[in-house]
């Protein structure tokens, strides 16, 4: 093709349609990231393993805890789609400092990976390491609630509170959380280690904890981990194949489903806008073509004289829409890539608080590529067929 | 054997109410290396005749035989692959490409053949183009070149596949009397040096009286087929009588 305006308006429709197929999916998956990733804040990948009943001599014993800290500990090392685990055990009652007193929501005793489970952050001071927990020391780490329940505006750290008359040195302050999906206050928290809360509120000696909560490495290994977990307890318990279980693991993936429903959702919408442009961009490429081989009739009668084929007029014509739309494509893929990252930049230049991630999808540019070379064997065909019916007589006598 | 043989060639065309006769009952042969002209007034069937010599069109009834090889049960296929090695033409408009040079228009029957490297289409079609006095003028493009620069360049290409006819659509047509010398020159001096058979197409007394037979239509049908010029022009002068 030798009209160079009209080639360049062709691979235009083209380079749109490409561009914006490339820039919506890709924006798409920038947001479902970025979605992603605030629900795993929320604790989408969370797996909860509470104990069950224990069955002795066909007796169910209701509230025999079945979960050590033990257990715990083998999850975490044995278990590779973990990221963290913490054993929990639940405690009550009032906290008092000076003579301000208050009871929290809850007041757990965990382990030192609590907060890499919870994907929380603190926002003053630091968290009870391994050897606190191991020496049972009488630290804790509060909420945001705690301290204006409890301190005002006084700095909270290192200041002893009591529980039940026990001391407690407060070694950290939460970072503000707000309420979860249910509306419960998630700062009105203390949490304290496990092994302090056992010995000292519950004057327990046994190893039992409440709960075990892990965290998988990503929400999509969560069926993974949630097996990895029942293997490893059915073996620690010695629980045979089928036998009932003492345990129970909870999971979120209802959660997670849904949330990869939404995401998956707005990129098919905004894929199929992208598509629509893209299917426009093509009917430009017919009509071009056919502008095209009415004008070219002559040409098209001149080859056929000399010896052309059908099949080769069908060809020239076919090759040169496919030449045009890949073209087309693959500038329509750069400048997509450039567009969505551009995008993202913009969005997180202009609603602060938002890191949209910058997600250049290659599958996305790969099959935008491939559908433009499709777009021209189908837009290009129709009129490379009737270019080589032509009858070469009429073909050279057309004006 | 000869180069060309039509047996009974009609060609009727059916345009709905009315059946058109362009050609009744064409029979005739011509032979390896003969320098023919058809002559006859407008509507006289001989650019159908040309169409069909040329395997452009197809006979509704009859035998055409080129080369001994039956033309008009052929493919449009393979009659493309007939006029690719056998045929070469020359228009009356010249019928270049627009916006490519005079080697690439040269090269273009070379490209349908099969098993041709690009350097061997391109040193053939320099050769062919050097034949015709156009060696300096490879890479013009056809507006920037003369009519009767032109018309060289569509000759070069009629012949750059090695054809064993030349088949010209009144060649002069468009050409001033100068040039038009120039051409006929050429036909002239292919037909007697290198033995290449040629038909022209024609109604220019000048142009026919060239060749070395003439072949008058007349309604579609071939009134006179004769060595003698001026018979062949008497003939085609006189009434037709009813």
């Amino acid at each position: 093709m030798k009209n160079k305006l009209r080639a360049g308006l062709t691979v235009l429709g083209v380079v749109i349609g490409i561009a914006a197929v490339t820039t919506m999916v890709s924006i798409g998956q920038s947001a479902s990231a970025l979605v992603q990733g605030q629900f795993a804040a929320l604790g989408t990948n969370v797996i909860v393993v509470l104990p069950g009943s224990q069955q002795r001599g066909g007796v169910r014993q209701a509230g025999i805890l079945t979960l050590t800290a033990a257990d715990a500990e083998a999850i975490g090392s044995e278990s590779r789609a973990i990221l963290a685990v913490s054993p929990i055990v639940g405690a009550q009652g009032q906290v008092v400092f000076g003579n301000a007193n208050w009871s929290p929501r809850d007041m757990q005793g965990v382990g030192a990976d609590y907060l890499t489970v919870r994907n929380w952050k603190l926002q003053a001071g630091g968290f009870f390491a391994r050897e606190e927990i191991n020496a049972g020391a009488q630290v804790c780490v509060i909420g945001n609630t705690i301290v204006a329940k409890l301190f005002q505006t006084a700095n909270p750290l290192n200041q002893v509170i009591r529980v039940k008359n026990i001391p407690f040195r407060v070694i950290g302050v939460l970072e503000k959380k707000g309420v979860n999906m249910v509306g419960d206050d998630q700062d009105n928290i203390v949490l304290m280690p496990f092994t302090t809360v056992r010995k000292r509120l519950q004057g327990s000696n046994f190893n039992n904890v409440n709960a075990i909560m892990v965290s998988a490495i990503s929400p999509k290994v969560m069926d993974t981990a949630s097996r990895e977990i029942e293997q490893i307890l059915y073996e620690r318990h010695g629980i045979a194949p089928g036998e009932k279980p003492d345990f129970s693991v909870q999971d979120t993936t209802e959660i997670a489903a849904t949330l990869g429903v939404i995401t998956g959702t707005l990129t098919m919408m905004l894929a199929t806008i992208a598509g629509i442009s893209l299917l426009v961009g093509g009917v430009g490429i017919m009509n071009i073509m056919l502008v095209s081989v009415t004008e070219r009739t002559r040409e098209i009668g001149i080859r056929m004289a000399i010896g052309a084929r059908g099949k080769d007029i069908l060809r020239q014509f076919l090759v040169e829409a496919i030449i045009l739309s890949s073209i087309g494509g693959f500038i329509g893929v750069v400048l997509g890539m450039a567009a969505s990252a551009g995008a993202t930049l913009l969005i997180n230049s202009f609603s602060s608080g938002t890191d949209w991630p910058i997600i250049v999808s290659l599958p996305a540019a790969a099959v935008a590529m491939l559908f433009a070379a499709a777009v021209g064997i189908f837009f290009g065909y129709y009129p490379a067929r009737r270019a080589s019916q032509l009858d070469p007589i009429e073909a050279l006598r057309y004006e | 054997m000869a180069l060309i043989e039509l047996r009974d060639v009609r060609r009727v065309y059916d345009l709905g109410e009315v059946e058109v006769h362009a050609l009744r009952s064409v029979t005739l042969n011509i032979e390896r290396g003969e320098y023919v002209a058809l002559i006859g007034p407008s509507g006289s069937g001989k650019s159908t005749l040309m169409n069909t010599l040329g395997c452009l069109d197809r006979p509704t009834h009859g035998s055409y035989l080129l080369d001994g090889e039956e033309i008009v049960t052929m493919s449009r296929d393979q009659r493309a692959g007939i006029r690719n090695r056998q045929l070469g033409f020359v228009f009356q408009n010249f019928n270049l490409l627009n916006r490519t040079s005079a080697v690439e228009n040269v090269e273009l029957p070379l490209l349908y053949s099969q098993g041709i490297s690009s350097r061997q289409r391109r040193q053939r079609a320099t050769e062919q183009l050097q034949k015709v006095g156009l060696g300096d003028r490879l890479y013009h493009h056809s507006s920037q070149l003369s009519g009767g620069q032109q018309q060289r360049v569509a000759i070069a290409r009629a012949l750059v596949n090695c054809p064993a006819i030349l088949m010209a659509d009144e060649p002069t047509g468009n050409l001033d009397s100068k040039t038009s010398r120039e051409v006929i020159g050429i036909f002239r001096e292919l037909n007697e040096t290198e033995g290449l058979t040629v038909i022209i197409v024609t109604h220019d007394p000048a142009v026919a009286r060239n060749a070395k037979r003439t072949i008058v239509l007349r309604d579609g049908e071939v009134v006179a087929d004769t060595h003698d010029f001026q018979r062949a022009l008497e003939i085609l002068n006189s009434e037709p009588v009813d």
